[in-house]
């Protein structure tokens, strides 16, 4: 029975990034623990034989030409939802701290 | 304001000039108006739709060929892209997003005459079972204003069944197109999986999200899939179309061989919805069907290989949500991976959060076999099953949720209890298989119950064909 402590938590948080508040903190420590108590059932499951399911349609590799095409949208247009533009690149606070 | 003519009628009247498509816009936005206080719409597009319907209104004049769906009004579930009007996904995160593109389905809606005059309301990115996870308001039941009117889709299914639009349009990762028109007392498709291209919709769970319409009868439901159905070069997972198609395709319920699925019919049903399905199972029968009961044991563990796969997806697909790509952004945060933290712990809810640290508990190391890859073949298991039920009857036949309409808040503070509400619906789901909802009447607690068929995958014909059949003796 998984029973998440409080480090889990904000390593799952930090994992996934994402900022959360100490109220947070203690509300997904128990939500997440009865979540995962309840999905474990799976792990009981016989599955002696089978393989997992990755497509359910049996489609494999579907291939298309390796050319330019023209969907109608310019960057310029697709640019200008980002918060932050500069010189046509999206412009990020520092990487490297 | 009265019922919608069929689709097929509405169109074919404004090609022939007998009704305008401005006024089944003018008609479709005042509607709307009239019925805000159910807040099932998010936003409103007036001013592209009204020219678009001049535009087919003065094409039909000239004896032009205005499409199968001409000047039919849509409403879109606010997850999908689409012209003059922001998509939210009922987040914060995604407000002020304006579509660069539409979604392919929506394309071709659009190409064959049918005009989105608003969005509708969901649970934010389609998590939830109520639309009680929007960001920004929930949409009331059209029956009871103290009730929800289930979800993700809540918002299209009350604005079909409050007569804004004929049609529209939502998505279903796990049910959330079919138990909101269950609530409501609508028809809903779920397609086989990759039938309706998802480019251009906000992705969910990419395995298992499928589109499709939620409409008043059957015949409706079709023509739409006709439209929306094949293969589109922009969504590699799409398959072929049947190239019968998929409207008027009603057939007899003569012979039909359907399955009543045992485990779906016992305990954690409320029994005002057992009754109606089995009401429902002996109209069937007498209508020459034959109904047999049958059992496929690992369907009980379907909830939780669901709720392992989906937030795995889901905590993928989500990370494109980072500040720096779409409007939303956090000004804190020192520097880009504080800025990720900071945008993404704000801009999302809570339940968007809660089902990413799911995703990311199951994909991370050390716990991927154990939950990811344990659920993906439990997931065969299943599928294997449904190819041995399919191999005895035609089509399975349930409920399509354990309850009939539960009250505003009844479930809120409980996700688990939330995510029960998705029983029924998620093993269509991850087998891909599509299924359909069936109006049956009220239930003793006055509330509608819909009746899901499920069909073998690629029996989307066949299936809208006994669907409509059902229809005729079961409303």
């Amino acid at each position: 029975m998984t029973q998440l402590t409080r480090d889990d938590v904000l390593k799952l948080a930090q994992l996934a990034r994402l900022d959360i508040t100490e109220d947070e903190i203690a509300l997904y420590q128990k939500e997440l623990s009865t979540i995962l108590q309840y999905v474990e059932q799976v792990q009981k499951a016989d599955v002696a034989g089978l393989k997992p399911t990755t497509q359910v349609t049996g489609l494999t590799n579907v291939m298309r030409d390796d050319t330019v095409a023209d969907y109608g949208v310019s960057p310029d247009e697709l640019l200008r939802q980002a918060p932050n533009v500069q010189d046509r690149h999206i412009k990020v606070k520092r990487m490297i701290t | 304001m009265s019922r919608w003519l069929p689709i097929a009628d509405l169109a074919a009247k404004v090609q022939t000039g007998q009704l305008k498509a401005v006024d089944l816009v003018e008609r479709a936005l005042k509607t709307i108006e009239d019925k805000k206080e159910y807040d099932a719409i998010i936003s409103i597009i007036s001013e592209r739709s009204r020219e678009r319907a001049a535009a087919i209104d003065a094409a039909a004049a000239k004896g032009e060929d205005v499409g199968r769906l001409a000047g039919v009004p849509f409403i879109a579930k606010d997850n999908y892209l689409v012209f003059g009007a922001e998509t939210t996904a009922a987040s914060n995160m995604l407000r002020g997003f304006t579509a660069p593109y539409q979604s392919t389905v929506v394309e071709k809606l659009e190409a064959e005459g049918a005009i989105c005059v608003a969005k509708a309301n969901l649970d934010a990115f389609a998590h939830g079972g109520s639309t009680e996870n929007s960001d920004f308001f929930v949409t009331k039941h059209p029956m009871d204003k103290t009730r929800v009117p289930g979800g993700s889709s809540g918002g299209s299914a009350a604005a079909v069944m409050l007569d804004m639009a004929p049609f529209a349009l939502g998505t279903d990762t796990g049910g959330s197109i079919r138990q909101p028109a269950s609530f409501v007392g609508a028809v809903a498709y779920k397609p086989t999986y990759g039938l309706m291209s998802r480019s251009g919709v906000v992705a969910m769970a990419s395995s298992t999200d499928v589109m499709g319409p939620i409409t008043r009868t059957v015949e409706d439901a079709a023509l739409v899939v006709d439209v929306m159905a094949g293969r589109d070069p922009l969504d590699s997972t799409t398959i072929e179309r049947n190239p019968k198609g998929y409207a008027n395709a009603s057939s007899s319920l003569k012979g039909k061989t359907f399955g009543l699925i045992t485990e779906w019919m016992g305990e954690g049903v409320d029994p005002a919805v057992k009754n109606k399905i089995e009401e429902a199972a002996k109209k069937l029968q007498a209508a020459g069907a034959k109904v047999t009961r049958i059992s496929l044991p690992s369907l009980p563990l379907a909830l939780a290989v669901y709720y392992i796969i989906v937030p795995a997806e889901l905590s993928s697909n989500l990370a494109r949500h980072d500040g720096q790509r779409y409007p939303f952004a956090s000004e804190e945060g020192r520097d880009l991976n504080g800025s990720y933290g900071k945008s993404r712990g704000i801009g999302f809810g809570k339940e968007a959060k809660r089902r990413i640290m799911i995703g990311t508990y199951v994909l991370s190391s050390g716990y991927y076999d154990a939950y990811y890859r344990k659920a993906q073949t439990v997931r065969t298991k299943l599928i294997n099953e449904f190819n041995e039920a399919f191999a005895k009857v035609d089509f399975l036949i349930g409920p399509t949720a354990p309850t009939t309409a539960f009250k505003i808040g009844e479930n809120a503070n409980d996700p688990l209890k939330m995510y029960l509400a998705d029983v029924m619906t998620v093993a269509a789901s991850l087998a891909g298989i599509p299924a359909v909802v069936v109006p049956t009447g009220l239930a003793s607690d006055g509330l509608p119950v819909g009746l899901q068929i499920m069909g073998v995958q690629r029996s989307d014909r066949e299936l809208l064909g006994v669907a409509q059949a059902a229809e005729e003796v079961l409303v």
